[in-house]
């Protein structure tokens, strides 16, 4: 198709492509005007889309949405390269605690990440699945040989899944923690206060779910429909998945009566089952996400 | 193979060249038709009053279409786990798939390649090998779909003269392809996956709406609006990557010059009408010549043609039936 029909839409009034008043127009010219018009389009065409796509970079350069990533993956760069955003990782997960970056997060998008507020990792598949589902070793068993590994990103030994303590393998295979549990709220969490807790941990309208033991060892189960009732609060403590990744530790507050409050030992993981249960709100103990242990 | 040769670099943006040598018995033909004129008016009055409205490829594809990314839906869904995954990488009932595009992006952002990777990319490759390389654009890729609805619309308004289509360079796509693919070696991020409307909608259909279809509608905005079928056109590097597939597919469209009354309407329809050069009177080389690689093999061209000089073949079991 000719771009001539269109010259004068341009905006550019196509001053230069008016014959001069009383003479044939050559037609060559006229087309050579085509191909410079049509060349200028596709520089910015292409400079258009090439910049579009490199403002993917803001958002992840500025961490404007610092993630949790699943268990497993590899550093925040070599994992957003490797990660073919294809969400297999999500689809195996028996709690949905994985969900997949926006546009907003740039190349974060299609990248799968962990709201542990809304739903923790609470390792109920036992076998940490999302990392067998992940076609390209984004998140893997094993790191490769090149790959970057952080001081304190390592796990002393292997975690201990409560749930398969009986077991006779009762660890998780998992190396690298994907962060640290940290008490950021104390001023507010009820231990500290010296309070109790009953009810449901996060109110009527909580969707999120979790592997009861007690329950059923295969199916976890909304939140929301196992009341608590406890002289303190430990929720964090008793519901962790991990042995040994906290503990409760009394203290003397300052009017003199015995207090407790959560102490996170070096088997964290990471995982959020302690941010999502914590029923204050903001949650007083939250994960910092891909944040090495830096030891007590 | 330089007829190979030559539609690779039509492919790649230049331009469709007139043949230079055309068989003793394609120039029989051509002349015949020029010789004979109002028998050929004649004939070709004929065949349009008796031409069958069809669309019988059209329907046939998009319910493929339709069903594969459907498919992805409900395996997830209805945890049937038949196809889990998205587009960019899936599993068939346990057999690794990989896109191709978006294996070379994560080959070159993370410069490592583990074994699935390599498994599914090479299923996934010798699967478009077999079914026609581009086929995968018309035939599985949602955008494809939902940029075909809104060419319609496109077109409706070029009717009434309110648009008109903008067209870029073809080149624009070989140079997106390096583009990407630069980019991805450099900065060690899947760049295009940002932008991928591929991708965007595969997700979204799997695993609902997201504010990137805020991006794809843009895209169709501009399509409507600007240029007709732009991004296809003229940037998605996974048409290029399938297109180089379909060099070794023996699936494509073959043209047969003695049924072809050059009235051109395969053109009008086609998204990469540079392909269907051979139509134009005079134009063809050999008395059936078929069509090059950056065919998504559609069937549009198929169906619109009334004297169906236009057909899906397959090369070397047409001559074995």
């Amino acid at each position: 198709m000719s771009d001539a029909p269109d010259r004068d839409r341009d905006g550019d009034g196509g001053e230069e492509l008016k014959p001069p008043p009383g003479a044939q127009r050559p037609k060559v010219p006229v087309r050579k005007e085509a191909a410079r018009r049509r060349f200028i389009r596709s520089t910015a065409l292409a400079c258009g889309v090439v910049g579009l796509s490199l403002a993917g970079w803001i958002p992840t350069a500025r961490a404007y949405k610092p993630r949790l990533r699943p268990p497993g993956a590899l550093e925040e760069k070599d994992f957003l390269a490797s990660c073919i955003k294809c969400g297999q990782c999500v689809q195996v997960c028996p709690v949905q605690a994985i969900k997949l970056g926006d546009i907003d997060e740039g190349f974060g998008i299609g990248v799968p990440y962990i709201a542990a507020r809304d739903q923790a990792c609470d390792f109920s598949c036992d076998a940490v699945q999302c990392i067998l589902a992940c076609p390209t070793g984004a998140l893997t068993y094993r790191k490769p040989d090149f790959a970057e590994v952080r001081d304190g990103m390592q796990m002393a030994h292997d975690p201990v899944l409560k749930a398969k303590a009986n077991d006779p393998e009762p660890t998780l295979n998992l190396k690298e923690r994907i962060g640290v549990a940290r008490l950021a709220r104390p001023e507010i969490c009820l231990a500290v206060l010296g309070q109790g807790f009953k009810g449901q941990a996060r109110g009527a309208a909580f969707k999120g779910t979790l592997r009861y033991m007690s329950v059923d060892r295969w199916k976890p189960v909304p939140v929301r429909e196992q009341p608590y009732d406890r002289a303190v609060c430990d929720l964090c403590v008793t519901e962790c998945p991990i042995q040994d990744a906290i503990r409760l530790e009394e203290f003397v507050g300052p009017d003199g009566a015995t207090r407790h409050r959560p102490v996170v030992l070096e088997q964290c993981v990471g995982c959020g089952v302690c941010e999502m249960i914590c029923p204050v709100e903001p949650a007083a103990i939250v994960i910092d996400e891909r944040q090495e242990w830096e030891g007590v | 193979m330089a007829s190979m040769i030559e539609r690779i670099k039509v492919m790649l943006g230049a331009e469709p060249q007139k043949p230079a040598v055309i068989s003793p018995e394609a120039r029989e033909w051509h002349a015949m038709k020029r010789m004979n004129k109002d028998d050929f008016l004649a004939q070709k009055e004929h065949m349009r009053e008796h031409q069958i409205v069809s669309h019988k490829w059209r329907n046939r594809r998009w319910a493929v279409l339709l069903f594969c990314n459907l498919l992805f839906t409900f395996s997830f869904w209805l945890d049937i786990q038949i196809l889990e995954g998205a587009l960019t990488a899936s599993r068939f009932i346990g057999f690794h798939l990989v896109d191709l595009n978006s294996a070379l992006q994560v080959a070159l952002a993370h410069k490592h390649i583990i074994v699935n990777l390599v498994i599914g990319t090479l299923t996934i490759f010798f699967l478009w090998v077999l079914l026609g390389g581009r086929s995968f654009c018309s035939w599985v890729c949602p955008y494809h779909l939902v940029a075909e609805w809104f060419e319609w619309l496109h077109l409706k308004l070029v009717d009434r003269k309110i648009v008109t289509d903008h067209q870029f360079h073809r080149g624009a796509r070989t140079l997106f392809w390096l583009l990407f693919s630069g980019m991805a070696l450099v900065t060690g991020y899947t760049v295009f996956e940002t932008l991928s409307p591929t991708g965007i909608l595969s997700r979204a259909l799997i695993y609902g709406p997201s504010l990137a279809l805020g991006w794809v509608f843009l895209l169709l905005v501009f399509e409507v609006f600007y240029s007709r079928r732009a991004w296809c056109r003229y940037v998605c590097p996974i048409g290029l990557t399938y297109g180089m597939v379909g060099t070794l597919s023996p699936v494509r469209i073959l043209y047969r010059l003695e049924h072809c009354f050059h009235e051109g309407d395969c053109k009008k329809v086609c998204l990469v009408p540079h392909v269907l050069d051979m139509v134009v009177k005079g134009r063809a080389e050999h008395t059936e010549v078929p069509v090059g690689p950056d065919c998504t093999r559609c069937g549009l061209c198929v169906d619109v043609c009334p004297s169906g000089a236009l057909q899906f073949d397959v090369k070397g079991l047409s001559k074995m039936l």
